[in-house]
């Protein structure tokens, strides 16, 4: 039985961490996710979970504490944003190399300088390259869902990988929404118990985690992990039509809205995947034929399946909420632009910068970008492609 | 009530324009709606001006953008009249809730002729009396929730109880302050 409720995207993403009830949960608290570990420090304190909570001294220990707990053969998380992701960097590919699966609440933030709180995605796009699978959600709701399935992808025997599961700092952190909750059972039942193979406090079967690699074995290692992402994609789906006959809510690598017969789509990440939902029905109201698609599996990319949703558009504008510093676009666009090559798309394509520091995104800003777009194609020329959205020169 | 209305409050860090937001929030929940409370935050610190907002839906909400014309705004802090421009975009047909000790034709001057319902609120002799300290925010609420036809006073009270019953689980003595606050406020502004 689905519960009706209204909860900031902070507190549903500690409520489905309730309902997991992980063994350990290391924390340092950072604006926009420190309310993560405050609501579940509660849960704990109250014996509502039996958890390990240890308040630790640093993000570099939260993830270094959440790598030990999970190679001794526990369930094991961290939460955190920014700067904290940026000092957890050595371990997020220890996390990975040593094939852990755990997971980590990220609420994205922009990373310094200058200086500031809200949200954008350079920090977990910084973070795309180290071996973690990567989720995003749009709202609270995703951002909740997406939590509960995480162990599950995270754990499988194919993937035994670390997950990422990401939602947009205040926009979505911080911001009370309408929610359908799952029953405790249910999420128990879902999640279930976590048996690892391989594990340090197995006295039968003793071993190393984490030793040197001579160059002999590390090119093996690193193609092993790859392997590992390789069956992510399909552990995803299997996961997500589990989910699906749990709750009701179907998720895939990416959502596509009203992209069927759109001769113009946008790509993009996150919260501002709703606002372009109103945009789109604005414009399909005049009969303009345009699409979204939002992507929530990031790491691995859905390269193939991406192309494919978009082999009918005229015009794509990719928007990226993380710089790249490539000189022409940010890292979403490079991975789709390179999908559509690989798939021989001549589809016009544009790489839009956007949102950077909590810059706000309205309807309005989403409407100019396919009107853009139409232009694009009027004179089938794509112009500048590596462009920032509402810019003040 | 209308199918889609959007609140913007306009407070100065510290004094609960954000709580304000998601008790609102919280309440209109209640009734059945589709709703978001969310704060904007510029540099964290107590005093600077800070915006907080509501959308409160018969459908679902998707957009995550800032509100910039507001069928209501709320100013919890009079002195934010000259420091911001409270009344931007705020519809002609919709309303503005000022917290003041000043009658409404003393407002008047400062809303740069802003044709629509201007109501005030002394927020601070309520809270005083009802609270014996200042919190602004809670008699703010009330008056927006009336002022905007959210719901049926009683109805409203009823869900406040529920609501500061698990707020203030801790200290359960300040409900009946608070509560009394909402009451008077409620009465007061027309």
């Amino acid at each position: 039985m689905a519960k009706r409720d209204r909860l900031s995207g902070n507190e549903a993403v500690a409520i489905a961490l309730r309902q997991i009830n992980p063994d350990v949960f290391p924390a340092f608290p950072i604006t926009p996710s420190t309310e993560i570990p405050q609501y579940f420090a509660s849960f704990a304190a109250n014996g509502e979970v039996d958890t390990e909570f240890i308040p630790v001294e640093s993000e570099h220990s939260s993830m270094s504490a959440a790598i030990g707990a999970s190679a001794a053969g526990a369930r094991a998380l961290t939460a955190t944003s920014s700067c904290g992701l940026a000092y957890m960097w050595e371990e997020l590919y220890i996390a990975a190399s040593n094939r852990l699966p755990l997971a980590l609440a990220l609420v994205n933030r922009a990373l310094s300088g200058p200086i500031n709180i809200n949200c954008d995605h350079s920090d977990s796009m910084g973070a795309r390259d180290s071996g973690w699978i990567q989720v995003y959600a749009e709202n609270n709701q995703e951002a909740y869902d997406n939590m509960v399935q995480a162990f599950r992808i995270s754990e499988h025997p194919d993937v035994k990988l670390p997950i990422m599961v990401c939602q947009d700092g205040f926009i979505t952190s911080h911001a009370v929404e309408n929610i359908e909750l799952l029953e405790d059972e249910e999420v128990k039942g879902f999640v279930g118990e976590y048996e690892p193979e391989h594990f340090l406090l197995n006295p039968a079967c003793p071993m190393a985690v984490g030793p040197y690699s001579v160059s002999d074995y590390y090119l093996e290692a690193k193609r092993s992990q790859a392997e590992g992402m390789r069956h992510a994609e399909r552990v995803v789906l299997e996961v997500a039509k589990g989910f699906e006959a749990l709750s009701g809510r179907k998720y895939g690598l990416f959502e596509a809205y009203r992209l069927e017969d759109a001769d113009r789509a946008v790509v993009m990440i996150g919260s501002a995947a709703g606002t372009t939902k109103d945009a789109i029905d604005e414009l399909r109201k005049k009969g303009e034929k345009v699409g979204l698609l939002k992507i929530r599996l990031f790491r691995p990319f859905p390269a193939d399946a991406v192309a494919d949703a978009l082999k009918n558009v005229k015009a794509v504008a990719v928007m990226d909420r993380a710089e790249g510093y490539t000189n022409h676009g940010g890292p979403l666009g490079a991975d789709v632009m390179s999908a559509l090559f690989r798939a021989g798309s001549n589809a016009l394509a544009v790489n839009i910068i956007y949102g950077l520091g909590g810059r706000d995104v309205r309807v309005e800003d989403m409407e100019q970008v396919f009107a853009d777009l139409k232009t694009m194609i009027e004179k089938q020329d794509a112009g500048e492609t590596y462009r920032y959205m509402g810019i003040r020169e | 009530m209308r199918k889609h209305t959007e609140i913007r409050w306009h407070g100065r860090g510290g004094q609960g324009a954000k709580t304000a937001a998601l008790l609102l929030a919280d309440v209109a929940f209640q009734t059945g709606k589709y709703v978001q409370g969310f704060p904007e935050y510029g540099p964290e610190r107590m005093g600077a001006p800070i915006t907080a907002y509501n959308r409160i839906s018969d459908t679902v909400i998707r957009v995550h953008s800032n509100i910039y014309d507001p069928q209501y705004v709320v100013v919890v802090d009079e002195s934010l009249l000259e420091a911001v421009d409270v009344t931007s975009g705020l519809k002609e047909d919709g309303a503005i809730l000022i917290n003041t000790e000043r009658t409404r034709e003393e407002i008047l001057p400062h809303l740069k002729g802003y044709k629509g319902n201007v109501y005030v609120i002394d927020a601070k002799k309520i809270s005083m009396a009802a609270l014996g300290k200042y919190f602004p925010n809670t008699p703010l609420l009330a008056a927006i929730v009336k002022v905007a036809g959210i719901m049926e006073k009683d109805v409203f009270l009823r869900e406040m109880q529920a609501s500061f019953r698990h707020k203030f689980a801790s200290k359960p003595e300040v409900i009946e302050g608070n509560m009394k606050a909402l009451e008077m406020a409620f009465e007061e502004v027309c």
